[in-house]
């Protein structure tokens, strides 16, 4: 299925990645959104609420975030795709709905714009500090899906590429900006409608009487219904059967969670999202994701200039983790070095990915600002040494 | 003695089905309220304005929070949604928003809509969003063990609250009232057929419709405070429930043992969201505005 061309604005602009991320709902389908206004990410949705009339949808503005993360799985019960838009602080008060997204197995996607934090931190600066809080933020065990754009380009992208994968696998799907790649305005081409796939919701065929709203298909992912449609069925955050109804039982907690989990592996093992340079030859593997893979890039090449045989592995999709590259590179190389605005999180995932087989060094920075190139040479030549 | 009448054949052709049943899924009873809660008398009188609506029931939705009100949505033969603590609006609001041929009932319990979920009642009441909130009142959180909530009147006594209440409480149609909705309503559980009506009015009401529910909680409210059981609640609501339609709800304040005064208080036409928004972009977009088409296509 191709986009639907009402909501593609075709062609060569000149955008910042909020904006492009709003050109990337609207070319994904998404016909609702609902937000809270936060800095730096509510261009995101001034866009929206600018162009939606226009296209046939709803923008409204909620009273506070926890209000927008539910109004957004209301409106895709209603049969809807929608999403919201965040930033650190209204991330944290999100993370309840996050929970009943992954339990309801609601398509929807949250875009959080990262800035410093903790509390209110820094509202207009960029960090990447918020990478555990979308993987572990809310209650209980499940899984979710994280992208990392580094341009206004993959903002628009890779939106659509989330949207597509929240409904084939019925997760929430976190856009994780930060606020540099957010503000930054570089050129975004927007193909023809026609060019861009997107995964349509996989609506059931089964009738209301032989319709079970829980149970998985054989990739483990339920079909899909929406309100109204006679099927009379029941969402519960609470632990249910596969007929939706609440079930306080040992088995039914192992099996939904368990498959909650498990429906993912496909995504995990093989489709993780990446880019990769100098990887051939490589001793040291400078691991980065988001704004930081542009610093990582420059000293990455000043490495190879100075004959360090320096290659690189840029995350884009970090949830669920690419731990079998991760893996697969620790066997051959000396060292990994890790540059992330954060005191050091997603290296703790490639130090368990490695498991001492590769020296893995972490270049935290506490955000506000990014990493000076000369800095992440520092660690590549000490972990070439 | 109970296997005795187990041993009477049943005969098929003089069994009466419930009428209410069709409105439930009776695949879930029993439920889990105690003898004597007030809950289930409100989902009959529910179940009988569904019936005399008329409404296609495929499109009627049905969301609740959490809490022992919070329940009803899983007893509903309905499209239901039990939602998160204090968020069954928000989520209502967008699946109207989203679907807006379905009539949208939230359906909780006075701790889950006025406490944590204060925030979203008044502001779905500003914006007139087209859905119908029906709050059980027992003036406690029930499902926590009766603690104190914000509608408790003061002096009662309760889990949190081991010396008496000493907060005020909201009054919560006024509060209803003065953030802006269509129409506000009180009834207790001893006036089954009233509230039937007045629910079956507000499914067929535009905008953000208020029904308050006072309804007894024996278990835990009642005994704390020496009231009795279910039979004593509906003895005190009869003797201290005054009918006063069109009582201003400033006048309608609740108190631990005085007057409940009930009645349908407002019932008013404002524009509903989607009117204000359909106007809105109409005036200023004209033949650029798309009317919304929100629900996605099939693969």
């Amino acid at each position: 299925m191709h986009a639907d061309p009402n909501g593609v604005l075709t062609g060569v602009h000149f955008l910042d990645g909020d904006h492009a991320c709003c050109e990337g709902t609207l070319a994904a389908g998404a016909r609702f959104a609902a937000g809270y206004p936060i800095t730096p990410s509510t261009e995101v949705v001034e866009r929206f609420a600018w162009r939606i009339p226009t296209v046939g949808g709803i923008f409204i503005q909620m009273e506070d975030e926890l209000a927008a993360s539910i109004a957004i799985q209301g409106a895709v019960w209603g049969g809807a795709k929608a999403f919201t838009v965040t930033s650190g602080p209204g991330f944290s008060l999100m993370m309840e709905h996050i929970g009943y997204a992954a339990i309801t197995e609601t398509p929807c996607v949250f875009v959080n714009v990262q800035r410093g934090g903790p509390s209110t931190g820094l509202p207009t600066l960029p960090a990447q500090a918020d990478m555990m809080q979308a993987k572990w933020g809310s209650h209980g065990d499940y899984s979710i899906i994280a992208l990392c754009p580094n341009s206004p380009q993959e903002c628009f992208d890779l939106t659509v590429t989330g949207f597509n994968l929240a409904e084939e696998f019925r997760v929430p799907v976190m856009m994780m900006l930060d606020e540099c790649v957010g503000h930054m305005t570089e050129k975004v081409v927007i193909p023809e409608a026609g060019q861009i796939a997107i995964t349509p919701r996989r609506f059931t065929y089964k009738s209301p009487a032989e319709f079970r709203l829980f149970e998985p298909r054989e990739d483990l992912v339920p079909d899909m219904v929406k309100a109204g449609d006679g099927y009379r069925f029941h969402v519960t955050g609470l632990t249910h059967d596969e007929r939706g109804y609440p079930s306080m039982n040992v088995e039914t907690q192992d099996r939904l969670v368990r498959r909650m989990r498990d429906k993912l592996k496909p995504f995990a093992n093989g489709r993780a999202v990446f880019e990769a340079e100098n990887l051939d030859d490589a001793e040291v593997v400078v691991v980065s994701y988001g704004i930081t893979s542009r610093v990582a890039q420059r000293a990455t090449q000043m490495a190879r200039a100075q004959g360090v045989r320096a290659g690189k592995f840029r995350i884009i999709s970090a949830w669920p983790f690419p731990e079998q590259h991760i893996r697969e590179l620790a066997g051959r190389v000396k060292a990994f070095v890790f540059p992330e605005l954060n005191l050091g999180q997603m290296v703790h995932e490639v130090e368990r990915c490695a498991a001492g087989r590769a020296k893995v060094i972490s270049v935290p920075h506490a955000g506000g600002s990014v990493h000076k190139p000369e800095v992440i040479l520092q660690a590549i030549l000490e972990a070439a040494r | 003695m109970s296997e005795a009448i187990l041993d009477i054949p049943l005969d098929s052709t003089k069994t009466a089905i419930n009428p209410v049943e069709p409105y439930l899924r009776m695949d879930r009873m029993p439920h889990i309220w105690c003898p004597g809660c007030g809950i289930g008398t409100t989902v009959n009188c529910f179940a009988r304005a569904l019936e005399s609506s008329g409404l296609n029931l495929d499109k009627v939705a049905i969301v609740s929070g959490i809490g022992c009100t919070g329940r009803v949505a899983g007893y509903a033969n309905l499209d239901s949604f039990h939602t998160t603590h204090g968020r069954a609006i928000p989520f209502a609001t967008g699946l109207k928003l989203s679907n807006p041929e379905l009539q949208v009932v939230v359906y909780s319990g006075d701790g889950d809509l006025f406490a944590i979920g204060g925030n979203h009642f008044i502001h779905a009441a500003r914006r007139n969003m087209d859905i119908k909130v029906i709050c059980v009142n027992n003036l406690t959180y029930a499902m926590t063990g009766g603690q104190t909530g914000p509608a408790t009147p003061t002096e009662v006594i309760s889990a949190t609250s081991p010396y008496g209440v000493f907060e005020p409480s909201f009054n919560l149609v006024q509060l209803a009232e003065a953030a802006g909705a269509s129409y506000v309503a009180r009834w207790t559980t001893y006036h089954v057929k009233q509230l039937s009506r007045s629910m079956e009015e507000v499914l067929h009401k535009k905008g953000f419709c208020f029904i308050e529910v006072l309804s007894p909680c024996p278990t835990l409210y009642q005994r704390r405070n020496k009231m009795g059981d279910g039979l004593d609640a509906m003895k005190f609501y009869k003797e201290v429930s005054k009918v006063r339609h069109g009582a201003p709800t400033s006048e309608c304040a609740l108190t631990r043992a005085g007057e409940i005064v009930v009645g349908k208080f407002v019932d008013r036409d404002r524009p509903d969201y989607l009117e204000l928004l359909n106007r809105q972009m109409t005036a200023t977009l004209g033949d650029r505005y798309a009317t919304p088409e929100v629900t996605c296509s099939e693969g």
